[in-house]
């Protein structure tokens, strides 16, 4: 058995007794009860159990709760509230990038991943961007379009830097220069 | 689907993980775990001892000294993927993490992961290949290995029971690509070509030309090689010639992905595709 230390969702977790065998997406179900976390394939493929951890987009049914000992995660809990959706939220919501739900969650982790990394992406590049994610539904023309209005709602909700001023933080810096 | 039980382990130096490997039963080596964590949950392998190398961050690292390139077994591709001196310098490796598994895969896999997990489908066999790459091994002694000599077949490679993959060398390859066909499903290909071309002005003067995906082990076309020395780069004709009949000679697998004789002729095309992308700057 074994002791993790990890931060979820801004929150810090030190849990005993935890089974080197227990999967992430487990223990954030049945010990942290954050089922937002789905479990679709099961076997690294559908991307419906998509949580950040660092920041990074990854498969959390193909990681073990102890590989996040000391790392930060982020699950769909983590990103907005009812009151205060995060903007790729309310996108999935304003254009309909959703039908019966199930993906909607990992879409929604693994878009703000790219947006990250692309804070403009194309419809090409949303749709490779997005491949590890599967909607059984078939949903991806809404689930385009909804990330398309996120990355242009986020980027206009960025402070306009005047000409010549330099960035803020080296945080800011990586924001700008994230894409590829 | 649940693994079957084993002991974890994160051990902070190389030396502490190769005591481990040494005295753990039936231990593994976990870098991103993203071919181990599948195949334990699907229970073909069992380990009772898994050492985790995620303690040990100097193996993550990319550094280039003049045209020579290490890079760390526990780089990701996603970090492999978003490095600009990779793209420039050895454009075959970035074509390659870029196109490997999805965004989330390639968050957590490692380089060294990939190659010491040998999958004949995998895609940087036959990078590995092409870059002449040597692998440097920790072990009992550390030790020096080929990429020629490195991937054995399927699955199968040159590391012993108590070694660990810890670098990559190779030496930048300006004109270099990998072109895949991929399954659209389980993005593995069906046939890769990786190009390292040397070039004189525009007419090719050598070439490596690895191929993977289509028999246990990536192997280099030779007839390929010989006969695009001298050809033009722009001449995409006498490419096209230059690599009919890329496979000839070898063991094709078929499978429920696709025929022998399909991956045989997607070889041809996929091969001039590559050197194509190879002979034009990045």
């Amino acid at each position: 058995m074994g002791r993790i230390e990890l931060e979820v969702n801004g929150t810090r977790h030190e849990l005993e007794g935890v089974e080197p065998r227990l999967l992430l997406v487990h223990f954030l179900r049945e010990r942290l009860a954050l089922t937002g976390t789905h479990i679709g394939c099961d076997t690294s493929s559908c991307g419906a159990c998509t949580v950040l951890l660092d920041g990074k987009a990854v498969k959390s049914c193909t990681m073990f709760a102890l590989q996040a000992d000391g790392r930060a995660v982020t699950t769909i809990e983590g990103i907005g509230s009812s009151a205060e959706l995060h903007p790729m939220q309310e996108a999935f919501w304003a254009q309909h990038g959703l039908q019966c739900g199930y993906c909607t969650t990992g879409m929604i982790l693994s878009a703000i991943d790219l947006l990250r990394r692309n804070p403009d992406p194309d419809e090409v590049e949303i749709r490779t961007g997005l491949e590890g994610n599967l909607c059984r539904c078939t949903g991806y023309e809404n689930i385009v379009k909804a990330v398309r209005a996120a990355a242009a709602a986020m980027a206009a909700a960025q402070p306009v830097r005047e000409a010549g001023e330099p960035p803020k933080s080296p945080g800011e810096l990586l924001e700008v220069g994230g894409s590829r | 689907m649940i693994p079957a039980t084993f002991n974890y382990f994160r051990p902070h130096s190389i030396e502490e993980a190769l005591l481990l490997l040494r005295q753990g039963e039936a231990a593994k080596i976990l870098a991103g775990g993203q071919s181990l964590i599948p195949m334990m949950k699907f229970r073909v392998v069992e380990p009772k001892t898994l050492i985790d190398l995620q303690g040990v961050p100097e193996l993550a690292h990319v550094m280039w000294a003049g045209g020579h390139c290490t890079v760390g077994a526990l780089t990701t591709h996603a970090s492999l993927a978003a490095d600009a001196d990779v793209r420039r310098k050895a454009g075959v490796l970035w074509d390659a993490a870029n196109a490997l598994g999805d965004p989330q895969v390639r968050n957590l896999g490692t380089i060294g992961g990939a190659c010491s997990h040998a999958d004949p489908s995998a895609d940087y066999p036959a990078v590995m290949l092409a870059l002449d790459a040597c692998f440097i091994v920790a072990g009992e002694k550390t030790r020096e290995v080929a990429a020629a000599d490195f991937f054995k077949g399927t699955f199968e490679t040159a590391l012993g029971e108590s070694e660990i993959l810890t670098k990559i060398t190779f030496d930048a390859a300006a004109h270099s690509a990998y072109v895949k066909l991929e399954h659209p499903a389980s993005h593995y290909a069906l046939v890769g070509v990786a190009a390292v071309l040397v070039m004189s002005r525009d007419t090719i003067e050598d070439a490596r030309i690895a191929i993977g995906g289509l028999a246990d082990a990536p192997f280099r076309a030779g007839g390929v090689e010989r006969r695009l020395r001298g050809i033009k780069g722009n001449d995409g004709a006498a490419i096209k010639a230059a690599c009919t009949g890329a496979v000839t000679g070898q063991d094709v697998r078929s499978d429920v992905e696709a025929s022998a004789a399909y991956r045989t002729a997607m070889a041809d095309v996929i091969a001039a595709r590559a050197v194509g992308a190879a002979t034009r700057p990045r």
